[in-house]
């Protein structure tokens, strides 16, 4: 099936150039047992000189591959099945290995994903900057390659680096690593750099410096941006035109703001409404009755719509009878002895707080904050330095045997990834059970009933108690990771980051079913993220960590509307969509 | 880095006094009198033998006969072989014949497992691949013996390239061909294991990066593919040395190498304490040495644990 592309204003755009890149009707697939597997299914899309182009979609919507065929990098067995790629004029899937090296680099500039596992780990920086300088005759000579990487590293952002050549990439933060990883794509002043989500593993605060630089370079330049990522908010920030992908086809395109105010097709509108980062947005900036808009479509097969949710809960808390805390945190502190290090290093700094009963609070700050190790002092994963944990008043440092398992029963935690917290081996059912089996709760067959029970509570069907979790989504995989965590019926859940990791439209499924659980249920949570724009969506309260203290602490909307420290203004500028004035 | 060389050298010490301690343990608690065995069938005074024992020290106690061991080692001496012959002198002629045969097959084993072990992974799937597959299957499944014996046939007797045994003085054109021998089944574990490293490392996402760098795969192949594909090969090589130490005790009887592997043999046979021990010993010491090395070139292939104090 082939979509024709909605007619949007690039399309009925006259131009007479001839447009740096063109990518007509491609077709890759990958090469499989069981035959070829198509991931682009026709895709098209023009990018002019100088112009920046974003292609949105979820993780397998193709939009990485299509990046990748351009340059011809597909992994393993993927080969383009048809479809051309005109840069400039010439048809780069016909060209020869030798006339693609020649592009590489020096024509088309890449920036991959992961700044951590991009770079060889056992050459230094300076090599593998200069390594690219040199293949592509952009400067001779050692001293003059030299010379250049260190200018290249320098207007990337890195202020020391002639002192840092010699370093290797442990020694580099994520946000250092990426800089370097943008240095060396812009190294020989390419006509088209590809980003490829340059910044998605990275802290929101760090994202947005490194995209500023990124914009600044590519527009001093002249190189054309090809963007890809899964944030609409941050592509339509970032990019004057949008190509949104969908399940290998390009669905729509066309120019940022037109796509986000008035999104033609059901997916978009769909990615609309669910990114976090501008429903929060728009709930802040709105005085207009936010359900007024028309989200008809979502509903289809989503059905749910952020906005609503987080309005219906501000009038809940608002309505409620303040209840007893089911978690305190008193002047909690934890320090850890370094090797080799003579001062110890606090990685949770006095910190106090408490949660209502049925409550949710979210605990925010970037990587290296502490948040997560408070988590683990919490389940008791961590032994508390200082300081003391009430959980329905009960200290729980003492705890031992029998009393610290029936704690446990009562909280229990979601982590991040839903890839690893799942052990392979085990089938969904038995790993939904097992809770029960070491907590002895009902015989064999109310177990199983339980599971079953479970399974429904977050719409997963009953028949996939007997798959296995490399059969799942990841979105599938995160909602077995609760029914786990609800198995005994607890009253807390901590929450380490459940969302960070998964799709827009997943990550939106999930937090809608994270609310109507704890409705259901009384549940009390810990929301821990990195992430301010789910916060609006799920928290009553935020508590704001930054190098293990806590700075901020107010209700969701107090912080949102009027935050009172620096650094929690950064992390909410730092979310994406911030420029853009939106049409609600 | 020379405050690591040197904790490392200090951790030798309880070592070698535990692989001492053991050994010795171990023959003096092994059946059988080994002055009487000394005699055979005849049977001697027991003057004779009493004098003999006291010379052994073996009226001692067993912890005393310890001691006395090891304090003579400080003193450069090992003791005396019962064939009247002092240990250091054996040790001197047999180990670096053994040595020479070992690092000999350790080269070849090395240089030619790296080269085809590479070639497989980068053509994963291909004729060459399978070949190499086919083969190192058969060297890993045949007892090294055989190998031994089928290549002394073709290449010593039907072909004629080498002699058969080695002659005295165990020069390195005679040490070849027992060095391939002992080197094949080593050979083949090196080749999987840089296949598979080859493959795990062809897959990363630096190496794609370094193709959109715009380098040549001449370029990529060596500096970001083997380099960091030979890390678990030379964690390999370090454990694999002593299991050539070892496996030269075999290879060394087929072909007659007056090497450690036979005088250990026979040392172990008549029960010689102090021979036993100081062949063990210093072979230990041997392994722990090549595992220093090993460790540094590790750092050095490695930045991440480079040892930076």
């Amino acid at each position: 099936m082939s979509i024709t592309l909605p007619s949007s204003a690039a399309e009925g755009r006259t131009d007479d150039r001839v447009p740096l890149l063109q990518i007509n009707n491609l077709q890759v697939g990958f090469r499989t047992q069981t035959g070829l597997v198509p991931a682009v299914r026709g895709a098209s899309l023009t990018l002019h000189a100088g112009e920046t182009l974003a292609i949105v979609g979820e993780s397998g919507s193709g939009k990485s591959t299509t990046a990748h065929a351009i340059i011809s990098l597909l992994p393993g067995s993927g080969m383009v099945t048809g479809g051309e790629i005109l840069f400039e004029g010439r048809d780069l899937t016909k060209i020869s290995e030798k006339e693609m090296q020649d592009i590489r680099g020096k024509l088309i500039g890449f920036v991959p994903q992961d700044p951590m596992s991009n770079l060889n780990p056992v050459w230094s920086v300076g090599f593998q900057v200069q390594e690219a300088i040199k293949a592509n005759g952009i400067a001779k000579g050692k001293a003059d390659i030299k010379k250049h990487a260190v200018q290249v590293l320098k207007e990337a952002g890195l202020a020391d680096a002639d002192k840092r050549l010699k370093q290797f990439p442990h020694q580099f933060s994520g946000g250092m690593r990426q800089r370097v990883l943008i240095g060396i794509g812009l190294s020989s002043r390419p006509k088209l750099l590809i980003a490829d989500e340059p910044t998605s593993a990275l802290d929101v605060t760090v994202q947005r410096t490194i995209l500023d630089n990124l914009e600044k370079l590519t527009r001093e330049i002249g190189t054309a941006l090809l963007f890809i990522t899964h944030d609409l908010g941050l592509a339509a920030e970032r990019a004057e035109h949008l190509v949104v992908m969908y399940k290998g086809q390009v669905v729509e395109s066309g120019p940022s703001r037109e796509i986000l105010a008035n999104p033609l097709h059901p997916y978009t509108q769909r990615l609309v409404a669910a990114a976090p980062s501008l429903a929060s947005r728009r709930i802040q900036s709105s005085s207009h009755k936010l359900t007024e808009l028309d989200y008809k479509a979502t509903d289809v097969t989503e059905g749910l719509d952020l906005i609503e949710t987080a309005e219906a809960r501000a009038d809940l808390l608002a309505a409620a009878k303040p209840r007893e805390d089911a978690i305190v945190v008193e002047n909690l502190t934890k320090v850890y002895k370094i090797r080799g290090a003579k001062e110890p290093f606090t990685a949770v700094d006095d910190v106090s707080f408490s949660i209502q009963r049925g409550t949710t609070m979210a605990l925010v700050g970037e990587s290296g904050s502490g948040k997560s190790t408070v988590a683990k002092m919490l389940l008791r994963l961590e032994d508390v330095t200082h300081g003391e944990i009430r959980i329905n008043g009960i200290n729980t440092a003492p705890l031992k045997g029998k009393a610290l398992l029936s704690l446990r029963r009562k909280m229990q935690p979601v982590f991040q990834d839903p890839y690893g917290s799942l052990d392979p081996l085990r089938n969904i059912g038995n790993t939904i059970a097992e809770p029960l089996n070491t907590h002895k709760v009902g015989d064999k067959k109310a177990r199983r009933e339980r599971v079953f029970e479970l399974l429904e509570q977050v719409s997963l069907p009953q028949s996939l108690s007997s798959r296995y979790p490399n059969e799942l989504s990841g979105g599938q995989r995160q909602r077995v990771a609760i029914a786990r965590a609800l198995a005994l019926k607890p009253e807390i859940v901590i929450l380490d980051e459940a969302v960070s990791a998964l799709d827009v439209l997943v990550q939106a499924q999930i937090l809608q079913l994270l609310s109507d659980l704890q409705t259901e249920l009384d549940l009390t949570y810990l929301f821990i993220t990195h992430d301010l724009a789910v916060v609006r969506v799920i928290a009553d309260h935020v508590s704001v960590m930054q190098r293990g203290k806590i700075v901020e602490r107010a209700t969701t909307d107090e912080v949102f509307d009027n935050p009172q420290k620096e650094y929690t203004k950064e992390l909410l500028n730092a979310i994406p969509g911030a420029g853009i004035a939106l049409r609600v | 880095m020379a405050g690591y060389i040197l904790r490392r050298l200090l951790q030798a010490i309880p070592v070698f006094f535990g692989t001492t301690f053991l050994i010795y343990f171990m023959v003096f608690a092994m059946p059988g009198d080994p002055i009487l065995a000394l005699f055979g069938d005849k049977t001697p005074s027991p003057a004779l033998v009493a004098q003999l024992r006291a010379q052994y020290h073996l009226d001692q106690p067993f912890i005393v006969q310890y001691f006395i061991y090891i304090g003579g080692i400080f003193q450069g001496n090992f003791g005396m072989s019962y064939s009247g012959q002092p240990v250091s002198e054996i040790l001197l002629r047999t180990f670096p014949v053994t040595l020479r045969l070992a690092v000999l097959a350790l080269f070849f084993e090395t240089v030619f497992g790296i080269l085809v072990g590479l070639i497989s992974g980068l053509r994963k799937g291909k004729l060459f691949d399978g070949s190499s597959l086919v083969v190192s299957l058969i060297l890993i499944s045949l007892p090294i013996f055989v190998i031994a014996f089928v290549a002394q046939y073709v290449f010593g007797v039907q072909l004629g390239w080498a002699r058969t045994t080695v002659g005295p003085g165990a020069p390195i054109q005679d040490l070849i061909l027992p060095a391939l021998v002992l080197a094949s089944i080593s050979f083949a574990q090196i080749v999987r294991l840089t296949r598979s490293s080859v493959i795990e490392t062809s897959s990363l996402d630096f190496v794609r990066t370094a193709y959109g760098k715009g380098l040549s795969r001449n370029r990529i192949v060596p500096v970001h593919i083997l380099r960091n594909s030979l890390i678990p090969v030379v964690t390999y090589l370090a454990t694999d040395f002593g299991v050539l130490l070892v496996g030269a005790t075999v290879t060394e009887g087929i072909f007659n190498v007056p090497g450690v592997g036979n005088t250990l043999y026979q040392a172990i046979i008549r029960s010689e304490g102090p021979t036993v021990v100081s062949f063990v010993t210093v072979m230990v010491l041997l392994y722990l040495v090549v595992n220093l090395i090993v460790d540094l070139l590790y750092g050095l292939l490695d930045p991440r644990i480079r040892y930076v104090k």
